[in-house]
């Protein structure tokens, strides 16, 4: 292994300025001469604005405008685009209402945008804000799925009758009929994946700046991929081209899907500077994250397993309705469907498979991807199903899960819901974990814990996710507006330290390690003479930033590819230099050497002759030692493994304990062990997060209930136990890197293992179901009804 | 956060005056209900008055019979104190239960008690060890003090100088703490007492009150069996997004007889 090379468990570069407070996070910028926006927000669910009084507040002390969806609209600006085009399946076009910056006429969820004040201090803006009056007509609102589906509900939007955005479906109906009518058995399963808020430690903030000298913009933002936010809001938003307009996303503390999307904030303070002639900068409160940040999530689901006698899966059968909130969000509509249906045949064999998922709209804010994005939901779904299944047959849910594997001989395996699986060794993620868990003495522990007067259980779950979203041709055939490729430059400067320009960005993932080890491995440069330049279109290629596990499966890959390009160009370089042939050069441990002689040079000398062409083979090769590569991946890659959790509840209180986590998860080839570790920390605690604490609660009139860290849970490090976490790894079989990507997998297959562990800690109650987060309150109800 | 006068006399005679000279005026004490409030802008007092510049409200000093803690000492002053973990470890552990770190750091008794935040912990030990509050006027029995919902005895202008706790012969507290903002979903104080066996419940109600039903029961037989057939009237309890009347009156059974176990009851 290359010291600091693939593999290495290298400590972050990235943390020293994050640890020492020098990061540099949007509202850390201040540009001069700046004002600063406060947003007047809606405090209904659903109303019509019968007027809208701005004089009070624009003559208000430090205020420089006030401007509303009238002003913006009379102005040309065009509404939030979403990204991704559901049809559905009698093939019409999902429902797609417009989504102005700040709202027009109507309000459609508590939190929509109304109008913005400008002023020279925040507390100005504030102020001035108080100072709008506006005259609502409180309209009748949905804000669940029950309620918006509800024979007769007040419409969201008139153009969605029902409230439904889409009726989609995927998979064989037919052939899945035919399945459940030879089963043996039928298990289902009504159930609910709660609504969560993705709670960034960093708020949104944004920062738009008009230079009239140059009739240029810059935004700094918050984002997770500021070229599709440059895209998505020049082209369709504001009408800005992008030479004119650059956005910047510095270091970003935090996303988990949250900050993909295109916010009506960034439009607002950069179309507003230019009204102003003045920077204008917005940063989120808290209390405003929780109105305004996309939630993730909300799906109600009816499936049905089919079985044999013998416990094999024949057919499986889902019926979900997904809310997508009061607008579509920039990927909302692909979450529930493409990202979530598509996974349905979850690390099972199962021959036929029918989902209809129906999108509907409530008055609720936009819902989007969060942590998993889609398939969460359905190993939610799937394994909870799975071992209600394995309840019912009696055949023990590890044997139960092993019979329906694929196996590793069966790849790649086309699953009847559109994927192709390119490899995998389940079987051996179960026995890794089983082992890792203790998993045979399980028995001694619960007695043990009996012995305190406490109910201990085990649950298991399998999972396996989608990363890297790919090839863009199918994505666009699936409804994609976009590409899902990645870019990559890598610039060797002439004394040979290396700095690389990536479309991927980091928020939270390390990629300032992780891209510099893949240049060490490649061309033996030193670590620390390498730098990432990540997050400003101004200077790296167009890119489609990070989300859903790509940044290694898709950015790494790209990077690799360039960096294969200037170990090419370099072994043409050294050739000359050393007067052989390029096919004759071998570079390793950054030297070029003709193979088989001790005749070599160092590759910074390379570097300098590429820059210094004195001695160089200038008729046949460009000055220069600096390549870009564009990699659109061939397939999704397919992480997987099996998570086991322990738990311990207290019978008179509820309270549920997690005391061992236990997760093997196959990711592929690993770049940093140690970033990866803590990836899975961090993903398996958002979803010990989702299984036990986190909750959005909105009452019937759309007012938000949970909207404050008071009322909205997060785990927290007492809430944990140490976890013990493994890999093991089956190369991705399609990018050179072999890897697939390890973000999310946490939150996707802790949820159901946490649960499958509540409900098995009941057993001896015959409580089989358990919705989610399993409070302390709960869990106590369901004792007591049980036991009543 | 609107605009205010801030304040920091050096005296209770000048904080009367301030406070005699401004209807809008509030007191600052730790600030941890005050502060966020003003910041959500949902409180807009005219003028702060901060206490903390005050000589001899942030004692802890052994009495003989009593401890008797000032208005602005901290949590954490209560919660690592040898005098009070001498004397009381139950009010030490309470305090060292309230919130976290930052809160246990800036949060104060006085403020605690004066604001009597119906999820708080201190009024539980006030009531069930029955205390006295001393304010600038006068004193006031525990039994007299919490009247309702963030309502308390204390009248226009008064404010409270110290509490003396009476050394119990033996108390323990026992919390079931809000998952999210751990305050006390319920809290039960149980203590025996020179004025007898007392039990003080927070968090369930709208005020710290006596659950007298467990007194008695108690009484008769000091022991985790004595509760068993006792159910609390889940009528007037509090019921939110956490839990429902129900389920607290139920953990009031369970966290007092959690306390009367670790007394060995």
């Amino acid at each position: 292994m290359t010291e600091n090379g693939i593999g290495a468990a290298v400590r972050r570069k990235e943390d020293h300025r994050f640890i020492t407070g020098k990061g540099q996070y949007v509202d850390d910028i201040n540009r001069p001469n700046q004002l600063y926006a406060v947003i007047l927000r809606s405090p209904l669910a659903h109303g019509k604005i019968k007027s809208l009084e701005t004089d009070a507040a624009k003559a208000a002390p430090g205020v420089v405008a006030v401007f509303t969806g009238a002003d913006m609209a009379a102005a040309g600006v065009g509404g939030l685009p979403c990204g991704w085009g559901i049809t559905s399946s009698d093939g019409s076009p999902m429902a797609e209402p417009g989504h102005p910056p700040l709202a027009v006429d109507v309000v459609h969820h508590v939190g929509d945008q109304v109008a913005v004040v400008l002023a020279e201090t925040k507390a100005a803006a504030r102020d001035a804000v108080e100072l709008i009056e506006v005259d609502y007509d409180d309209l009748p609102a949905v804000a669940s799925l029950d309620a918006a589906g509800a024979e007769g509900a007040p419409l969201v939007w008139d153009d969605a009758p029902g409230n439904i955005c889409f009726d989609w479906e995927i998979g064989d109906a037919a052939a899945t009929d035919a399945a459940f009518a030879k089963a043996a058995q039928v298990v289902s399963i009504d159930i609910v994946n709660n609504r969560l808020i993705a709670n960034a430690m960093e708020p949104r903030a944004a920062i738009g700046d008009y230079d009239s000298g140059k009739d240029e913009y810059t935004l700094f933002t918050t984002s997770q991929n500021p070229h599709v936010i440059r895209m998505l809001m020049g082209a369709f938003v504001l009408g800005i081209p992008e030479h004119k307009l650059r956005v910047v996303s510095p270091d970003v503390g935090g996303g988990f899907g949250s900050k993909i999307f295109h916010y009506a904030e960034e439009a607002i303070v950069t179309w507003a500077s230019k009204q102003v002639d003045r920077p204008v900068k917005w940063t989120a409160d808290r209390s405003e994250s929780f109105i305004s940040d996309a939630h993730g999530r909300d799906h109600v689901s009816h499936a049905e397993l089919a079985l044999s006698e013998d416990g094999e899966f024949l057919g499986l059968r889902v019926d979900t309705r997904a809310n997508l909130g009061a607008y579509l969000s920039t990927f909302g509509p692909a979450v529930p469907t493409i990202l979530y249906a598509t996974l349905l045949a979850g690390t099972y064999k199962t021959p036929a498979i029918h989902a209809r998922v129906r999108g509907m709209f409530t008055h609720t804010v936009p819902v989007d991807a969060y942590r998993g994005a889609g398939r969460p939901e359905a190993s939610y779904l799937l394994e909870r199903l799975v071992d209600r299944a394995a309840k019912v047959t009696g055949i023990d849910p590890i044997e139960l899960r092993r019979r329906n594997f694929i196996k590793p001989d069966e790849f790649p395996y086309q699953t009847p819901v559109a994927l192709e699986y390119d490899i995998g060794d389940y079987d051996a993620a179960v026995d890794k974990a089983l082992e890792l868990a203790d998993y045979d003495n399980f028995a001694q522990r619960r007695e043990e814990s009996a012995s305190r007067g406490k109910l201990r259980g085990v649950g298991i779950a399998t999972y396996i996710e989608a990363c890297g979203i790919a090839p863009s041709n199918v994505a666009g055939a699936l409804g994609a507006r976009a590409g899902l490729y990645e870019a990559g430059t890598v610039r060797v400067n002439p004394t040979g330290s290396v700095s690389v320009f990536t479309g991927s960005h980091s928020h939270g993932q390390g990629h300032e390690t992780t891209f510099a080890q893949l240049v060490t491995e490649a061309l033996g440069v030193d670590f620390d003479n390498v730098s990432i330049v990540h997050g400003d279109t101004a200077k790296v290629p167009f890119g489609m930033g990070t989300y859903g596990s790509r940044s290694a499966a898709v950015g790494g890959v790209a990077l690799m590819n360039a960096l294969e390009k200037i170990r090419t160009k370099s072994r043409k370089i050294a050739a000359h230099l050393l007067e052989a042939s390029a096919e004759d050069i071998e570079f390793k441990d950054g030297k070029l050497t003709v193979v088989g002689t001790d005749r070599s040079v160092a590759f910074g000398d390379v570097a300098m002759a590429a820059y210094v062409p004195h001695n160089y083979p200038l008729d046949t090769l460009e000055p220069g030692l600096e390549e870009t590569a564009f990699y659109d991946p061939k397939n999704f890659t397919f992480p997987a493994g099996c998570h086991i959790c322990e738990v311990e509840i207290d019978p008179d209180t509820g309270v549920v304990d997690v005391v061992s986590f236990t997760a093997a998860d196959d990711f592929g080839r690993i770049i940093n062990p140690m970033i990866v570790e803590g990836q899975v920390h961090g993903g398996v605690t958002q979803g010990i997060g989702q299984a036990l604490y986190e909750q959005c609660v909105y009452d019937d009139s759309g007012q938000l209930l949970s909207g404050s860290m008071m009322d909205y849970c997060l785990p927290r490090a007492d809430n944990l136990p140490n976890f013990a976490v493994t890999t093991n790894v089956t190369p991705c079989t399609h990018n050179v890197l072999g890897v697939k990507g390890c973000g999310e997998a946490g939150a996707i297959g802790t949820p159901p293992a946490v649960i499958n562990a509540v409900v098995n800690a009941l057993s001896e109650y015959k409580i089989d179901d358990m919705p989610m987060p399993a409070t302390p309150e709960r869990v106590w109800q369901a004792i007591q009804s049980a036991t009543n | 956060m609107y605009e205010f006068n801030y304040h920091r006399p050096t005296s209770l005679e000048d904080v009367s005056e301030i406070l005699a000279a401004n209807d809008e005026a509030k007191i600052l004490a730790g600030g941890m209900t005050l502060l966020p409030t003003m910041k959500m802008r949902l409180a807009q007092p005219s003028d702060l008055v901060d206490l903390s510049a005050i000589d001899g409200l942030s004692d802890i000093s052994d009495t003989g019979d009593a401890i008797e803690i000032g208005a602005m000492v901290r949590h954490a002053d209560v919660a690592g104190s040898d005098i009070v973990q001498n004397a009381i470890p139950a009010l030490a552990e309470l305090a060292n239960s309230i919130g976290d770190a930052q809160v246990r750091n800036r949060g104060t008794l006085g403020g605690s008690i004066a604001n009597s935040d119906p999820a708080s912990d201190y009024p539980a030990a006030v009531l069930g060890l029955d205390a006295v509050i001393k304010t600038n006027k006068r004193e006031i029995a525990a039994d007299d003090y919490f009247k309702g919902l963030f309502e308390t005895a204390l009248e226009a202008n008064e404010l409270v100088v110290s509490v003396k706790f009476p050394k119990p012969k033996k108390a323990a507290y026992a919390k079931f703490p809000n998952p999210a903002s751990r305050y006390a979903v319920v809290g039960v104080m149980v203590a025996e007492t020179d004025s007898g066996l007392r039990v003080a419940v927070t968090g369930a109600g709208a005020c710290a009150y006596r659950a007298t039903e467990i007194e008695a029961a108690l009484g008769k037989s000091f022991s985790t069996d004595a509760l068993a057939g006792i159910s609390m009237d889940a009528a007037d309890l509090n019921d939110d997004l956490h839990a429902s009347s129900e389920y607290r009156a139920h953990l009031i059974g369970v966290m007092a007889g959690r306390a009367v176990s670790t007394l060995g009851g």
